[in-house]
């Protein structure tokens, strides 16, 4: 099985440990992936909220690209934003032909032509759906054991559209998590906004979406949250000391004794990972090939999972 | 307690007479309001007629005449807690052409594109879209506080990926902070220097290769928008929107 390969600019940046998981998990499966020729920036938010006609040329000339890749006409996109870009400029040429007829001419530029016809899939989609959830178990070496894991989704992989899972209660990742050995924990915001570019714009009410999403997977006893997509990762991630200063002294339930509170702030840093990386851990890969140092939390595993691997340093 | 009542009524005048005064301390300043009174009320004057009308013809905007006013977008918005108008009051502000208080309002910028709303709508209006259409129109018709974040971010993203093919976001997000406050970015020196010591903060700024490729589609774009508006034609393709 072989995809086009669209990375996105996160994933050359701020969040290149989701590539660096990504790669070897897709490899160990037997999935090859060959990296979009010459893509662009898919567009993101941010440039439909100035040009919208431009935004969907630039989504459409990374799908132009890969219809040219003809061999395997798949495009693999692992970032929401990208994803949804992506998925959205497809619907959105099909439903307005006066766009579409701007967008072929643009296109004709560089010698490309938009036909519709590359499907944009999600790594989770792949994994679950086209891998198996049978096929992943078979290359677990090191069963997560006693991991609790907070699954969140994030918002644009199933909103506006439900591509490939369940829009209100996706559970794909939940599955791909309890294959490799973590527990699941009950998670209700698996889908709500973590406020996206606002954590940097506007930090008041974007760290505020951040944290509440913080705060439930640690009231809800989780060891580490786990992420499919890059802002999500870096949002939760890496402004943990500004949510400290903020919130660290509000109280949360004691998980050892519900009759007690404690304070929040010094369990602020439950480590944010990629899910491939947990996948990674899984298949026996060590912390280090799946980029789990550039964290801002260190990962501890369970005494039950931290099984002695070879590979591990 | 109510037996009681006796003892405490001598206990109860001392604390009265010091809690006077710091009550009409902590109300004075709302006794000066002479500089910021504004009407509350909208006039049928404050209205741009054909706006609502506008939007509404833009491909994905075309739902909004079926609003109900139900609220639904306005309860599930994380982040409407913060707007100045909730989206239902965007709604059918944009509606009846109040398109100032629309293009002014926080609440377009706050929108962080997450379709919860747009999921939920019992009447299928893509309200995040038109919250798309709202900030283009703010941006091109200049509606906005020039050093606000959100849109300053918004464009300088426009033109570093427009003109390199790709966005290095470290970059970017310096560039913002520059344009809009640069003490925020002396603040955030320690989440640079987090990020570069776990090699997340590239020094390489990103690209295509087919720079000109991308350049000469835009152009495209560019001549094709502004033909429309000369023919009169096709207009509202949700580029470059008649301003007026």
């Amino acid at each position: 099985m072989k995809f086009s390969y669209f990375p996105g600019c996160s994933l050359k940046g701020t969040g290149r440990a989701y590539e660096e998981s990504l790669l070897p998990v897709l490899k160990a499966v037997g999935v090859e992936v060959e990296e979009l020729d010459d893509w662009n920036c898919c567009g993101a938010t941010a440039y439909m909220a100035v040009d919208e006609v431009k935004a969907c040329v630039m989504a459409s000339r990374n799908l132009a690209i890969a219809e040219k890749a003809a061999a395997h006409q798949q495009l693999l996109a692992p970032c929401s934003a990208c994803y949804l870009v992506l998925n959205k400029t497809k619907h959105y040429l099909h439903e307005s032909p006066a766009v579409e007829r701007v967008v072929q001419k643009a296109l004709r530029q560089g010698n490309l032509t938009y036909s519709g016809n590359v499907p944009v899939r999600h790594p989770l989609d792949v994994l679950v759906n086209d891998i198996g959830l049978a096929e992943v178990k078979k290359r677990v070496k090191r069963p997560l054991k006693g991991l609790k894991v907070a699954p969140y989704y994030g918002c644009q992989i199933v909103r506006p559209y439900a591509t490939f899972d369940d829009q209100y209660n996706p559970v794909l990742m939940d599955r791909l998590l309890e294959a490799v050995g973590c527990t699941v924990v009950t998670y209700p915001l698996k889908t709500r906004c973590c406020g996206g570019s606002l954590t940097g714009t506007l930090p008041e009410p974007g760290l505020l979406c951040s944290y509440i999403l913080l705060k439930e997977a640690i009231t809800r006893g989780a060891d580490v949250v786990a992420t499919v997509c890059p802002l999500c990762q870096f949002n939760l991630d890496c402004y943990r000391d500004k949510m400290a200063a903020k919130w660290g002294d509000e109280t949360i339930p004691d998980p050892a004794d519900p009759a007690a509170r404690v304070p929040i702030g010094p369990r602020l840093d439950i480590p944010v990972v990629f899910f491939t990386q947990l996948i990674g851990l899984a298949f026996g890969l060590s912390e280090r090939e799946l980029g789990l140092q550039r964290g801002f939390a260190p990962l501890r595993l369970p005494a039950t999972a931290a099984a002695p691997a070879p590979a591990a340093v | 307690m109510t037996a009681l009542s006796g003892p405490p009524s001598t206990a109860t005048p001392p604390p009265q007479p010091p809690q006077t005064p710091a009550a009409v301390q902590r109300s004075s300043p709302a006794y000066e309001p002479a500089l910021t009174l504004q009407r509350t009320i909208k006039y049928e004057s404050d209205r741009v007629i054909g706006f609502g009308r506008q939007v509404m013809s833009v491909p994905g905007c075309e739902q909004l005449q079926n609003c109900i006013q139900c609220g639904t977008c306005s309860g599930l918005c994380p982040l409407s807690i913060y707007m100045d108008h909730t989206p239902r009051q965007v709604m059918e502000l944009v509606r009846s052409d109040f398109k100032k208080e629309v293009l002014r309002s926080t609440t377009i910028w706050l929108c962080a594109s997450c379709y919860a709303c747009t999921v939920e709508c019992p009447k299928q209006i893509r309200i995040t879209d038109i919250m798309y259409e709202l900030k283009q129109r703010a941006i091109s018709e200049g509606f906005y506080p020039k050093r606000f974040p959100i849109p300053v971010l918004a464009q300088e993203f426009y033109k570093m990926s427009h003109r390199r093919g790709r966005v290095t976001e470290n970059f970017l997000a310096t560039i913002m902070f520059l344009k809009t406050n640069v003490l925020a970015a002396v603040g955030m020196w320690r989440l640079g220097l987090n990020l570069l010591t776990r090699g997340r903060f590239p020094l390489k700024v990103e690209g295509i290769k087919r720079r000109d490729e991308l350049e000469r589609m835009m152009a495209v774009v560019d001549k094709l928008s502004i033909d429309a508006l000369a023919g009169n034609g096709n207009g509202g393709n949700g580029s470059h929107h008649g301003t007026h």
